[in-house]
């Protein structure tokens, strides 16, 4: 089947780029909010799917793009692992290539790495319709420019990924969620202090004046950091990082636009005039309510930071910081080395 | 080589530096570009057009702008630790030199961050951390000399890979002037940026897409406990069963290391440490909360006595830590003492696989008649075979290539990567071949072209033409090495 797919999916793609037809690669479909514009036929990649290669001891995972992220999650942990960069699904079809596209990453990211940390190599067809490999299935490598890597947040405007290998980590054994009362700013400035600390932080939240601090490690470890932390233990524990991560609390109220504040994590609180969710030890910030977009970017940049229209709201102002014209200028340069025809997912990346 | 460059073209370089303001140190004097003619890949050496040092980001821009516009090479060069060429000059060019750019901007405790110029030695960034609890986790073997810029240039690794990653994982942000002469900030303080992930592209570019003229680290708190110990085995298949259950077993360890009986004898012989009679010693670190990294000790322990482990000594402070850690970190130096030349290898196979390889490599050896060390990366799989020769006696430097070839065959066999960690530059560009189709070879050109349309930065490095390519796979050459590393290869 794998050849008879991507064979396909080259002629397809080829086909497309020969009379410059645009193509919407499409997985689960649950992430159609995220980015600018939807252009395009569709290119249903889902029903590629499967684990090509897992070896626990090897802490590497290879597989196909279409693979969801629930199949994925439950093979690692039936070997007591995980995906340690913790991705949202936002809706149960998820799979993992969009999460890859779309470099999504949960509450562990400050703790852990992001997505983009933890891909190894990476297949994919370019606009070219070209079935190209990059990188491998070892924890070192670099024969070539990190290519694999490249793919993680380019939005399936570079090409499309149709098969992925990570490094895989141990599921920490013991987990514990402490609460603390705190304004803001002392909160900001407290996750930075622990973060500088050897405490197994793996999350914190901030939001109306309430700190949840997630520690995960082995037991002793967590047993000690609680110890010396304080605070008091949350009871809602593991379902709070849930709802957090999939953006199902009260606080992402559906409906309302909502602004991601991607910032230094030392950054003073951002006077942005409507409620705000912080996670990441203070370098992400979640804006939930109408946001001038000159405004929100002037916010960011400030906090040296940048700002996405995450959900909903006006996009006509563009949904990404604009980038810096040298930048822009290399964008433009791959776009049209890796898809001259300008077919695969125009518009999702703004101008790529 | 080609030949020296024309007298007026080296002319025009050098005044179009000496117009740039403020003025900018250059070496035009042939006896002193001696110091620029090679890297730590000693097989090829060249006197490069000029040499020029360069105190500020600006003047690198200047410099890349001037020498741009007269089509002059530009390659540039840090402490020119690495050793695979990537900082090898050409007649017609000019070395790039960073070495007075080794200023730490800022040291930001509270942000766990260190701003540093290019030429700030991986080791100081440490050091200026430590009294904030903190260190950069990359840590090369060459880390008291190399450099942050040379670092993120090859993505350095180390002996922390597995745990804490190599120098991309650990890189927040970039300042680097590309092919064009333009100021490229990438990343910064946020945990990410818009658009394309340049930083990953940048990390090991090997000089071929920018110059790196400032670097944001991120820095980690130092573990509470590190435990190290230090087993003898009676083979070496046991010590590599024992690699993968440690892990199996779900610990993650800061630092596994192996050295078979070529290297501790070399080891003995040079440093005389008492180490355990062995055919092959692992030197396994943990590190974490006091209790925890007891733990680890307890469960790495048990396991190596289950794999078969004879002598197992575990250091009681940080002076016997220092001790064990002596033989690994004192081994190539050792190695030195086998005989007058060796060269080392730099393939990545799968740990499951690393008894069979190394048994392979073992009878490799044998079949030509050379000895081989080992002494590498075991909990990454990063294997290190040393092979050694004496360049004195003819063709011995040619059928150790040879025997290179051979072994890095075995590890594209077992694994993915003809490089781990020290990099493609001009050592490995054949082997390139052997790793990638023409596809994605014509992909990596088109990612320098992205950042250099002109093609000046460090031509001819890092990325074989396809030309090449083509023409090697005609010669049905199998294996890594190229046999006359004198021939120019672009």
């Amino acid at each position: 089947m794998s050849d008879d797919f991507i064979k396909a999916l080259c002629e397809r793609v080829k086909d497309h780029a020969a009379r410059k037809a645009a193509l919407r690669i499409r997985g689960g479909g649950t992430k159609d909010f995220h980015g600018a514009r939807l252009e395009g036929e569709p290119l249903e990649v889902a029903a590629y799917a499967g684990i090509v290669a897992y070896e626990p001891r090897e802490l590497v995972l290879t597989v196909r793009a279409g693979t969801r992220l629930a199949d994925i999650e439950t093979a690692l942990a039936a070997e007591a692992q995980m995906l340690a960069f913790e991705p949202p699904r936002f809706g149960e079809a998820a799979t993992i290539g969009g999460t890859v596209a779309c470099n999504l990453s949960g509450p562990r990211r400050p703790y852990a790495g992001a997505a983009r940390d933890f891909v190894l190599g990476a297949r994919i067809v370019n606009g070219k319709g070209e079935d190209l490999s990059f990188g491998g299935r070892v924890i070192k490598n670099v024969a070539g420019y990190d290519v694999s890597r490249l793919m993680a947040g380019a939005l399936g405007t570079l090409g499309v990924l149709t098969e992925l290998s990570f490094k895989v980590l141990p599921k920490p054994p013991a987990e514990a969620t402490l609460a603390f009362e705190m304004d803001e700013a002392r909160m900001v400035e407290t996750v930075n202090k622990w973060a500088g600390q050897p405490l197994p932080l793996s999350a914190t939240a901030w939001e109306a004046g309430v700190l949840r601090v997630r520690l995960s490690g082995a037991a002793s470890a967590v047993a000690a950091a609680r110890a010396k932390l304080g605070g008091t233990e949350a009871a809602d524990g593991p379902a709070y990082w849930d709802a957090l991560r999939e953006q199902r609390l009260p606080f992402f109220a559906a409906g309302r636009p909502l602004w991601r504040l991607s910032v230094a994590q030392t950054a003073a609180p951002i006077p942005a005039g409507q409620p705000q969710l912080v996670e990441w030890g203070g370098g992400l910030r979640w804006v939930c309510g109408e946001l001038d977009a000159a405004r929100a970017r002037e916010l960011a940049a400030n906090a040296k930071g940048h700002a996405t229209l995450f959900r909903g709201g006006d996009r006509a102002a563009g949904v990404f910081h604009p980038l810096a014209p040298a930048i822009a200028k290399i964008h433009r340069r791959l776009k049209d080395a890796f898809d001259p025809a300008g077919i695969l997912n125009p518009g999702r990346m703004d101008n790529f | 080589m080609a030949a020296a460059a024309p007298a007026d073209h080296r002319a025009a370089a050098l005044s179009a530096l000496a117009a740039i303001r403020p003025p900018v140190g250059v070496v035009a004097e042939r006896e002193r570009l001696a110091a620029f003619e090679m890297d730590a890949y000693i097989q090829h050496r060249e006197t490069p057009m000029a040499a020029v040092l360069p105190d500020s980001e600006e003047q690198v821009r200047e410099i890349v702008r001037a020498l741009g516009r007269l089509g002059v090479p530009v390659i540039s060069r840090g402490a020119g630790t690495g050793i695979s060429g990537g900082a090898t000059p050409t007649a017609e060019s000019v070395m790039l030199v960073l070495t007075r750019m080794r200023r730490i901007l800022a040291m930001d405790a509270a942000a766990r961050l260190a701003i540093v110029e290019p030429g700030v030695p991986n080791a100081k960034v440490t050091e200026a951390a430590a009294p904030a609890g903190l260190f950069f986790a990359p840590d090369p073997s060459s880390q008291v000399v190399s450099s942050i810029g040379g670092n993120v240039a090859e993505n350095a690794g180390g002996v922390h890979c597995l745990k804490y990653g190599l120098t991309v994982h650990n890189v927040a942000g970039l300042r680097v002037v590309d092919g064009d002469g333009d100021l490229l900030e990438v990343g910064g303080e946020a945990l990410d940026a818009p658009g394309y992930d340049f930083l990953a592209i940048l990390n090991g570019s090997e000089g071929n897409l920018g110059v790196i003229t400032r670097a944001t680290l991120r820095l980690l708190p130092v573990p509470e406990a590190t435990q190290t110990l230090l087993a003898g085995f009676g083979t070496v298949r046991e010590a590599a069963l024992a690699v993968g259950a440690i892990i199996g077993a779900g610990v993650i360890p800061a630092g596994m290391e192996m050295m078979d009986r070529v290297v501790i004898d070399a080891c003995e012989r040079y440093m005389a440490l008492g180490l355990p009679k062995a055919e092959a010693l692992l030197l396994v670190e943990v590190d974490g909360g006091v209790e925890e990294a007891d733990e680890m000790l307890a469960t790495v322990r048990s396991i190596l006595v289950s794999c078969g482990a004879s002598d197992v000594r575990v250091a009681k402070d940080d002076a016997e830590r220092a001790n064990l850690w002596k033989s690994r970190k004192g081994a190539f130096a050792a190695l030195a003492s086998v005989m007058p030349d060796y060269y080392t290898l730099d393939g990545s196979v799968p740990r499951y696989a690393l008894a069979d390889v190394l048994d392979e490599i073992h009878a490799l050896g044998r079949e030509y008649g050379m000895v081989i060390g080992n002494v590498f990366h075991a909990g990454d799989g990063n294997m290190h075979p040393c092979i050694f020769y004496d360049a004195t006696r003819a063709g011995e430097l040619e059928r150790s290539e040879e025997l290179g070839g051979r072994i890095l065959e075995l590890c594209i066999d077992h694994g993915d990567t003809i490089t781990s960690e020290h990099s493609v530059g001009i050592e490995k560009l054949k082997s390139m071949c052997l790793q990638f189709r023409d596809g994605e070879i014509a992909a990596f050109h088109d990612v320098k072209a992205a950042f250099d349309p002109a093609g000046i930065l460090n031509p001819g490095k890092a990325v074989p033409t396809l030309k090449r390519c083509a023409e090697w796979g005609g010669l049905h050459v199998r294996g890594g090495r190229i046999p006359r590393p004198d021939i120019p290869r672009f």
